[in-house]
């Protein structure tokens, strides 16, 4: 009895411990100079296993992947169009979820990730878009067609983007920006699982789901390969330009204050 | 090598797939640099001009 | 509730005052979907192939129309901020207003969209699942519109803006409507959009008044 019991309390001091911690560490995460010296941090290592993942991924897509039995040489564009079609939702999640985080938490610096994630989900989906409709000439003969659901979806996700920038540059008070764009990130979630089922709901243009189909992938393991290098080096990527591009939101949200003043001088010294 | 280049007839689709792509990626690449870039050099300009808003804490002797 | 049924009649009141504010979405629904069979051809084939999507569209277009005075009107005399103050949580006075626009503006259109049915050729057998499609398909609307103008309610040229945010988000009830259209048209069974539109029907009922509560909040600070 005394046993079960000594190690129940050793259960709930672990986990009382745990829970502590990680509010600690996500408090942490309100403090701009924490905040702008973690992504300085992190972001070499995003930068050099993007670059190696995306330099591989492109040798297995165009080298070493077969060449399809239908498609032939020309499948080789997934290796480019899927990636960016997948980062612009992941970019889109991370816009929101931070954006929500920001608006309920109140943390400036969740809005500024998400200001950060919305113009590369913007390039992302722009690049989704544009080797979609090179895929599609050759495969269905047409670069783009209204009715393909999918497609209309993406559409929709860019300018879910740019309204949100578009929203964020219309008020002046920086606040009222922040959460007001935030509001309009969290109502377009929806439009994730619409694209992500649209693709089942409706068979129109687009092929069906290639790999996240429960049962047996329809594609090779060797040509699955390179797809699933070049999404982590995508993903790679993205997590390097957000870095990069959150320390520079950092900088002009917070460039009149001593902390910055300090690192400069800590620079330059 | 020439196959290569061709893609079985798709030459012109790939490349400029792939092309465009590489060219996406490091123009943003280069655009993120010259933010963090832009905001780091105002900041140097810039200074420390912001007055600390806080209220100082008002103690009161009784 | 007293406070819901007293915003939804006082909003109706206001808006049958300006009985033009009444008749402009309507009017606009009509001229908007007459425009296309003068821009193409009135030929009754092409007339029918894209009047089901003719007819969304307007639908569409003149729900953004009636809202400027949803927000705007009580924000800048000042009773927004005395219904914020109120022990009636906003997005229940916001749901209210929600339904006093779409008394005003959603309820012409479906009672105008058989007629603009008939006028496109389109097939009788299709018209029931028509006019459930666009009533179904106004409330959304109608919901989404409201989030866009509170979202931009303390901007001064909100209105194109509006447009911007808020079409992207319409897009799926356009899909989902024109493809009961047309499965209406084709003699196929509606059910799988209808019941998508409607599932788009209380998801933005039910959550997009807190949306656009919030919105309103965050720009009158």
């Amino acid at each position: 009895m005394a046993f079960i019991r000594h190690n129940l309390v050793r259960i709930v001091n672990t986990i009382s411990v745990l829970n502590t911690n990680f509010w600690r560490w996500f408090h942490q995460l309100a403090s701009p100079p924490h905040v702008f010296a973690l992504a300085g941090r992190v972001c070499p290592w995003f930068a050099g296993l993007a670059i190696i993942f995306l330099v591989a991924g492109t040798y297995g897509g165009l080298v070493l992947a077969p060449a399809d039995y239908l498609q032939g040489d020309g499948f080789r564009i997934i290796y480019v169009h899927v990636p960016s079609a997948y980062l612009g939702m992941l970019a889109y999640m991370v816009m929101a979820s931070s954006a929500a985080i920001g608006f309920i938490w109140r943390m400036k610096m969740a809005h500024g990730l998400a200001v950060s994630a919305a113009p590369l989900g913007a390039w992302f989906t722009v690049l989704a878009l544009v080797t979609g409709g090179i895929w599609g000439k050759p495969m269905w003969g047409t670069y783009w067609q209204w009715a393909d659901a999918r497609l209309m979806s993406e559409l929709m996700l860019l300018f879910l983007f740019l309204g949100y920038m578009v929203l964020r540059a219309s008020f002046d008070d920086r606040d009222k920006a922040d959460r007001i764009s935030a509001i309009l990130a969290v109502v377009g979630v929806i439009n994730i699982p619409i694209i992500h089922y649209s693709v089942e709901w409706w068979s129109t243009l687009h092929q069906g789901p290639t790999i996240a189909k429960l049962d047996e992938p329809s594609i090779t393991m060797d040509m699955l390969i390179p797809l699933l290098i070049m999404i982590i080096g995508f993903t790679a990527f993205f997590g390097w330009l957000l870095c990069k591009r959150l320390q520079g939101e950092i900088l002009k949200r917070e460039r009149q204050t001593r902390w910055v003043d300090g690192l400069i001088k800590g620079r330059t010294a | 090598m020439m196959e290569f280049m061709l893609m079985g007839g798709y030459a012109g689709y790939v490349w400029s797939a792939y092309g465009i792509t590489m060219l996406v990626l490091v123009a943003n690449v280069w655009m993120a640099y010259r933010f963090h870039a832009k905001w780091l050099k105002r900041a140097q300009e810039e200074g420390m001009t912001k007055v600390s808003t806080r209220q100082p804490r008002v103690r009161r002797i009784s | 509730m007293d406070i819901f049924i007293l915003i939804l009649l006082r909003d109706l009141r206001l808006s049958f005052r300006r009985w033009n504010e009444l008749a402009m979405p309507l009017l606009f629904f009509i001229i908007i979907a007459s425009l296309f069979p003068l821009a193409s051809s009135p030929e009754i084939s092409q007339l029918r192939d894209y009047g089901g999507a003719v007819i969304w569209i307007s639908a569409l277009l003149s729900s953004l129309l009636a809202l400027d005075g949803l927000f705007r009107v009580d924000a800048e005399d000042g009773s927004m901020e005395q219904l914020i103050l109120s022990p009636t949580p906003l997005g229940v006075i916001v749901l209210a207003k929600i339904i006093a626009h779409w008394i005003v503006s959603g309820v012409p259109l479906v009672i105008a969209s058989p007629l603009l049915a008939l006028s496109f050729y389109l097939p009788l057998e299709a018209l029931p699942v028509f006019i459930l499609a666009i009533a179904l398909a106004t409330p959304i609307l109608s919901v989404l519109a409201a989030i866009g103008a509170a979202l931009t309610v303390s901007l001064r040229g909100g209105g194109a803006l509006i447009g911007l945010l808020m079409l992207p988000m319409m897009v799926p009830v356009l899909i989902f409507g024109t493809w009961a259209t047309d499965a209406a048209v084709q003699g196929e069974n509606p059910i799988g959009a209808l019941l998508l539109l409607a599932s788009l029907a209380i998801l933005s009922i039910s959550l997009g008044p807190l949306a656009a509560a919030g919105a309103v909040k965050v720009a009158m600070e």
